[in-house]
């Protein structure tokens, strides 16, 4: 009788034999799926790595100056006071100029591709974003600085002139302007994040189920009808993670930004002035840096790496869960 | 197209679509166009940068230009040679080091992990770590490397820009794999293993080529992202005018960090000298593109089905 209890445990028996065979997989076998799992895991030993390496280099300015790092706004290397906040504000209103131009942008062109665009005109639609996604960040700074700046600064001087006497708006727009700008920045992201967005947004918009479309139409409902109750409510979750993701790169992103941003910290409602962000500030000045200065602007690495960290997190969450629900339904 | 939707236009009014027939078919090709719009929106900047490039770099862009050393910032003429091969040392190293820890770390995550549990916790950290910025990588770098080696020649080299980029494409090249490895049939892999080819046979000899176009278009993205990337070699390669061939001793630099360099001169000859760096880095990218388009349409998992 005791026996009927523990056929559960016992049925394994089938079992050993392919473990026995398993144990005797050829050492070129085993020592094969050993080389996968520490190239998987080589993710993981990087990431914590990054973390320990810089926190540690950086430990100097943790350390004695914690506060006035992480609260100051005066960044000031005669006087060895490292502030980070005018350049965590810098980075923060360029990357949401830049979501503002983009996440439209995005919308609209994963829109084009996958609803409006005939079938022979998607592949030129996708080559194009394609190149704008491997058209190197520095050449993209180098053409603002050079090409842009000169005539955006103009286009800005009507602009401030037009709208800064509107109250509290105008503020936004108040001279002197500068072609090197938070704003001329946050154009330049923009352009920069819209391929990554878009794929994303396609993705989603793509896991949309054929049978709601459908349903839309046959209820006589135009294309934009269709669009606006089926595939948007469908698809929000995702394409707030795919905002998400093109934030985490807008603020990441560092060499166009170094170049077009202006160089100069400050914390100021003036999108039209030069500003700084944090990794343009590592760029800009970490090969004369030495001592406090260095250690502060690994700290600043080491805050922007939290910050993507945190922010490509919950982007994957909101993303991977959106695109599951919908492969599961 | 538009009569279709008119046509059936009626039954939609006796939803709480309550606005005018032509109303309706008005706002569709309104926001039609407006979708139109956008991709146009994103065209134009682009082709303006492309057109500058070629405006401005084909000028200078010559043999002596990829080939000569870097003159003094009052020179005006060519030479990027040390850039030049800078960029392919560091970019050619990078992927000896990330496409094989990249296609294997796929080989875990689809073949070993299922993609279930902790694969799933891999593939997870592998898209977290796409998304760390490119400077990040360059200070990591230069804190376990340049800090450590920095008093001797072997501190700057092409290695250590190599590490950084590797960084940077071995997330993307796990992303891309382990996308193209799902798309292989399991009835391949079956077929293998009842054939009695041992696991590490299967993967080797029937699912890696059966993922062999994709995986290749994918790292050669890769590349081609690796290859224009800045903020990853700023500090990590050191900075030299003369040819340097040697990636483990000495420093280097290369196209995009000439590029960033120069950007800002004063003088006309660095800046002319990093439009011809930024055009050539352009077509490099480009020619890449080009390749890995072309692997994905002719033996891609697309064209087969």
């Amino acid at each position: 009788m005791t026996v009927t209890t523990l056929p559960p445990t016992i049925p394994p028996a089938p079992e050993p034999p392919p473990k026995s065979f398993a144990r005797r997989r050829s050492i070129g076998d085993r020592s094969f799926a050993t080389v996968a799992v520490l190239s998987g895991l080589s993710v993981l030993a990087i990431l914590l790595l990054i973390s320990w390496a810089t926190t540690k280099e950086a430990w100097p300015i943790f350390q004695h100056h914690a506060t006035g790092f992480l609260f100051s706004k005066t960044w000031d290397p005669n006087s060895n006071h490292y502030g980070m906040l005018a350049f965590l504000f810098g980075t923060v209103v360029t990357s949401i100029i830049a979501l503002v131009f983009a996440v439209p942008l995005s919308i609209g062109i994963a829109l084009f591709v996958n609803e409006v665009a005939p079938r022979w005109l998607r592949r030129p639609v996708i080559s194009v974003l394609d190149l704008l996604a491997v058209v190197p960040s520095v050449v993209f700074g180098l053409w603002a600085l050079q090409v842009l700046a000169e005539p955006i600064r103009n286009f800005y001087e009507h602009v401030s002139d037009a709208l800064s006497h509107i109250p509290i708006i105008g503020r936004l727009f108040e001279g002197p302007v500068n072609g090197s700008s938070f704003f001329t920045a946050g154009l330049i992201l923009a352009l920069m994040i819209v391929p990554i967005m878009t794929s994303l947004i396609r993705e989603v918009f793509a896991t949309t189920p054929a049978n709601e479309k459908e349903a839309a139409w046959a209820l006589g409902a135009t294309r934009w009808e269709m669009v606006r109750g089926a595939i948007i409510p469908h698809s929000k979750a995702g394409m707030v993670g795919a905002m998400t993701i093109g934030l985490g790169r807008a603020m990441g992103e560092t060499i166009a930004v170094a170049l077009i941003i202006g160089s100069s910290p400050q914390i100021t409602a003036k999108l039209f002035q030069p500003g700084d962000s944090m990794p343009a500030v590592i760029a800009n000045n970490f090969g004369e840096a030495s001592g406090d200065m260095r250690a502060a602007l690994i700290g600043l690495g080491v805050m922007l790496f939290v910050l993507t960290l945190l922010v490509n997190l919950s982007a994957n969450v909101l993303v991977q869960r959106s695109i599951r629900k919908s492969r599961g339904a | 197209m538009s009569t279709e939707t008119l046509g059936v236009g009626s039954f939609g009014a006796n939803l709480d679509l309550r606005a005018k027939r032509s109303n309706r078919s008005l706002r569709d090709g309104f926001a039609t166009f407006l979708m139109g719009l956008s991709f146009v929106v994103v065209l134009v900047p682009l082709g303006f940068v492309l057109a500058t490039l070629i405006s401005k770099g084909l000028s200078i862009l010559s043999w002596d230009f990829l080939t000569k050393g870097i003159p003094t910032p009052r020179h005006v003429g060519p030479g990027m040679g040390p850039a030049v091969v800078g960029t392919l040392l560091t970019t050619a190293m990078a992927s000896m080091m990330a496409i094989p820890l990249g296609v294997m770390g796929a080989v875990y995550i689809t073949e070993y992990g299922d993609g279930r549990g902790f694969a799933r916790v891999l593939r997870f950290f592998a898209d977290v770590m796409t998304g760390v910025p490119s400077i990040v990588m360059g200070l990591f770098i230069y804190t376990i490397w340049n800090v450590r080696w920095g008093t001797n020649l072997h501190g700057n080299t092409a290695f250590a820009g190599a590490l950084a980029l590797a960084c940077l494409m071995l997330p993307i090249i796990i992303r891309s794999s382990e996308e193209m490895l799902r798309l292989v049939p399991n009835d391949l892999r079956e077929a293998s293993l009842a054939l009695g080819s041992s696991k590490a046979r299967t993967i080797v000899t029937v699912v890696l080529p059966a993922a062999f176009a994709g995986i290749l278009s994918g790292v050669l993205l890769a590349v081609a992202r690796a290859a224009g990337e800045t903020a990853p070699v700023l500090f990590t390669v050191g900075a030299v005018t003369a040819t340097n061939t040697n990636p483990i001793k000495g420093p280097t630099t290369t196209l995009a960090r000439e590029i960033f360099l120069n950007a800002n001169s004063p003088f006309p000859g660095p800046r002319e000298r990093a439009w011809g760096a930024a055009l050539t880095l352009v077509l490099l990218a480009f020619l890449l593109l080009v390749i890995a388009r072309m692997v994905a349409a002719r033996f891609g998992p697309g064209q087969r089905s």
